[in-house]
């Protein structure tokens, strides 16, 4: 394990008592969604964090409690090692403070988590839906939210389905 | 013994007024410049120069609907992007007509779910349905192929 | 079903300046149907004369849902909605779902596979920024070049169609290695194809590099210095042009990246020349991998393509009719599928314009819990306003080209 990253890890859990978790040498930390701007300040002007990789959830309806998982994937491009951050975030107003304050480019990802999962983030200063229409009703990418299958027309039921599909008329 | 064959010497072709302006229709039909998805890459390439679409008279692409006379429907068509399909069919003059260019356009293709028009015919009419994900530059061409056979059997009381 | 949406003013205030309410300044709406968006991009933007005083970019006009449909389906199912996500780059992306597959269930690839898929990414690498290179310079109205590189990419899809009988939506790539071996034809193919691009590149460069034309609307325009495109996260081409040499193949190597000697393009301009001129180096690198892979092909002839774990990859179709215990395997596999623990890894690879990272998430089951994907044109994009304030309207032109967007991989 590379020392940087040793030693990050060490200071934070020091500082913040996080949780550890890893899997094929990829380390993740379960924070509390409270302190994630300060570990990312941390981690961005002390152990040279400098890009935000990615940052997406996770929703575990129906049972996982909390609810949904955010999820922070950070990169240093000096010293070349990945850290991965996760905040349980609860289903009741589900909520996280905005880094974009930190990392410029946290701005449409926590756009998109509010779009797509609804967990908003306090303080952002563009929250609009971004990639579903304006006017759309519902997060998609939660468990709960249905997949708007439609049936597959074969041969047998062409007719049925033809007669229920909303053709256009000129 | 017709009037053709006299009229033939002179140099003068006689037709239906029916034929001859379905004929020209086909001669140069301009497509609207407008991709959606993968679909639209083939376009491309149907456009550019191995495939040279310009053989059929189609090689100006036009970026206004208002100078075209042809959408394809390149690509999946999302909830999103549908009134704007509708627009700009709408602001295509009269005649016009519409190509649904893979299956995603013609059926929804791969992508059964929530965000994408299960098939641009329920927003706008569409003439010839191109199946294929993404349907070859050959199948794009047959598909404007058989639609010059629409309009060229086209009657003279359907004409818009 | 169709309407029309109606947003009222109010709700767009804060994205303008004041002076744009008062009516001192124009906003211009740009999009979706516009030529040289590169697909369904919308722009609004605030104009004074010509110069832009702010860009704000709309997306999600191919939102195609594709993170909800793959968590429906199983992991090797899932597999075909991959290829159009960015589908300028689709062995890329199958790449890199496979190797997000093989990390969370522990799969190992035979050597053979890893070089063909080597070969196949780079040969896709090639056939994007032909793309890229064709369209950029159509924005700035050099026609010709839209053509060359149209015809040369024929070439690669050619060779794509070779292996897996599909041009641009392959599916090759499958978890555990690839589909089938290469057929015989391959090496010839993609031999041909070395001898004949480099004088094309050099052809490029003699109608593009020196171009006074060409010069006078890229250099100097779009500059963004090295700290604010690592801060807005820009990987890639657009981040080598700032002279940060970062490349996945380089830091964390993938699928043996590790064994190929090549070198990272860099330039320290920053402006959209100094993004094409990485680019067209890239064509070079790419060109070395591609010669070293075929050399290390010849070596394993005959070696194994997939890997011979059967609760993971299906045996070939031979061994059906002999063996009692690939029977059962294949109709496992094929009815079933496989589980995957209930980890998380993300896996981040290089493609064309920059990392594209999956994050893949199992719960147990035969179907992914979640899969997100980080994509270059998401983050792009996003700093599209920063690099176009204060410039022309023609310009922005030719930085959308530059950062060599795909809306199919920002939309998702």
């Amino acid at each position: 394990m590379n020392n940087k990253l040793l030693k990050a890890i060490q200071t934070i859990e020091k500082r913040f008592g996080v949780e550890e978790h890893i899997f094929r040498d990829e380390y993740s930390l379960i924070v509390s969604p409270g302190d994630v701007v300060e570990i990312c300040r941390l981690l961005r002007d002390g152990f040279g964090f400098d890009m935000l990789s990615s940052l997406t959830a996770v929703d575990y309806w129906p049972e996982g409690d909390p609810r949904f998982h955010v999820i922070y994937q950070l990169y240093s491009i000096e010293n070349n090692i990945n850290l991965r951050l996760r905040a349980p975030v609860s289903d009741d107003n589900p909520a996280i403070p905005t880094i974009e304050g930190i990392y410029p480019n946290a701005n449409w990802h926590e756009r998109e988590i509010w779009d797509m999962f609804g967990i908003k983030a306090e303080g952002h200063s563009d929250l609009r839906r971004i990639l579903t229409p304006y006017d759309w009703e519902g997060h998609p990418l939660r468990k709960d939210y249905p997949l708007g299958y439609e049936e597959v027309q074969f041969t047998f039921n062409a007719d049925e389905i033809d007669a229920k599909k909303p053709y256009v008329k000129e | 013994m017709g009037i053709e064959q006299k009229l033939a010497n002179l140099g003068i072709v006689t037709t239906t007024l029916e034929k001859a302006v379905n004929w020209s229709r086909t001669r140069a039909m301009w497509p609207l410049l407008s991709g959606l998805a993968c679909c639209a890459i083939e376009m491309m390439a149907a456009e550019a120069s191995h495939y040279d679409m310009s053989r059929f008279g189609m090689e100006l692409m036009r970026a206004s609907p208002r100078q075209s006379d042809l959408l394809i429907v390149a690509g999946r068509v999302t909830r999103k992007m549908a009134p704007v399909i509708r627009r700009l069919y709408d602001q295509l003059p009269d005649p016009k007509w519409a190509i649904a260019m893979g299956d995603c356009a013609s059926c929804g293709g791969v992508f059964n779910n929530y965000a994408i028009v299960q098939g641009v015919d329920e927003v706008i009419p569409v003439d010839v349905y191109i199946a294929g994900c993404p349907p070859r530059p050959e199948g794009l061409i047959h598909g404007i192929l058989t639609l010059y056979e629409k309009v060229e059997n086209e009657r003279l009381t359907k004409w818009r | 079903m169709v309407q029309l949406q109606e947003v009222t003013l109010d709700e767009l205030k804060h994205l303008v300046s004041d002076r744009a309410i008062q009516g001192e300044t124009m906003l211009l709406n740009m999009g979706p149907q516009h030529p040289s968006t590169h697909g369904v991009l919308r722009l609004m933007l605030e104009l004074e004369g010509e110069t832009i005083i702010n860009c704000v970019p709309d997306i999600g006009f191919l939102h195609t849902g594709v993170e909800k449909n793959m968590e429906a389906k199983r992991y090797e199912q899932a597999e075909v909605m991959t290829d159009r996500l960015d589908y300028l780059n689709t062995v890329g992306n199958n790449l890199a779902y496979c190797l997000a597959i093989e990390k969370l269930v522990g799969l190992d690839v035979p050597p053979r596979a890893q070089v063909i898929r080597v070969i196949l990414a780079e040969l896709q690498r090639i056939g994007s920024h032909l793309i890229w290179l064709g369209t950029q310079s159509l924005d700035l109205a050099a026609m010709s070049m839209f053509l060359y590189c149209f015809r040369e990419r024929e070439l690669i899809l050619d060779i794509l169609e070779l292996v897996s009988g599909q041009r641009m939506m392959t599916t090759y790539i499958r978890p555990g290695g690839v589909w089938r071996d290469i057929p015989e034809e391959f090496y010839d193919a993609v031999q041909q194809f070395m001898a004949m691009f480099p004088t094309r590149i050099k052809q490029y460069h003699g109608l593009l590099t020196k171009n006074p034309l060409f010069i006078d609307r890229t250099k100097g325009i779009g500059v963004i210095s090295a700290e604010d495109a690592v801060a807005w996260g820009l990987t890639g081409p657009s981040l080598r042009g700032s002279g940060v040499a970062l490349d996945n193949r380089k830091t964390q190597p993938y699928t043996g990246y590790e064994e190929y000697d090549f070198e990272i393009p860099t330039r320290t301009a920053g402006d959209v020349y100094a993004r094409y001129e990485c680019r067209m180096d890239e064509f070079w690198q790419s060109l070395r991998i591609i010669e070293q892979g075929l050399k290390k092909l010849r070596e394993l002839d005959g070696a194994p393509v997939r890997s011979s774990n059967r609760k993971f990859v299906p045996p070939p179709r031979s061994e059906l009719g002999a063996s009692m215990e690939a029977l059962i395997h294949h109709f496992k596999l094929w009815t079933e599928g496989f589980d995957a623990p209930a980890e998380y890894v993300y896996m981040p690879v290089s493609s064309p314009r920059g990392e594209l990272g999956v994050y893949l998430e199992g719960n147990g089951s035969n179907k992914p819990h979640r899969v997100h994907w980080r994509t270059p044109s998401f983050v792009h994009l996003q700093a599209l306003p920063v690099l176009s304030k204060g410039l022309l309207v023609a310009d922005l032109v030719a930085i959308i080209g530059s950062i060599d967007i795909v809306l199919g991989d920002s939309d998702r």
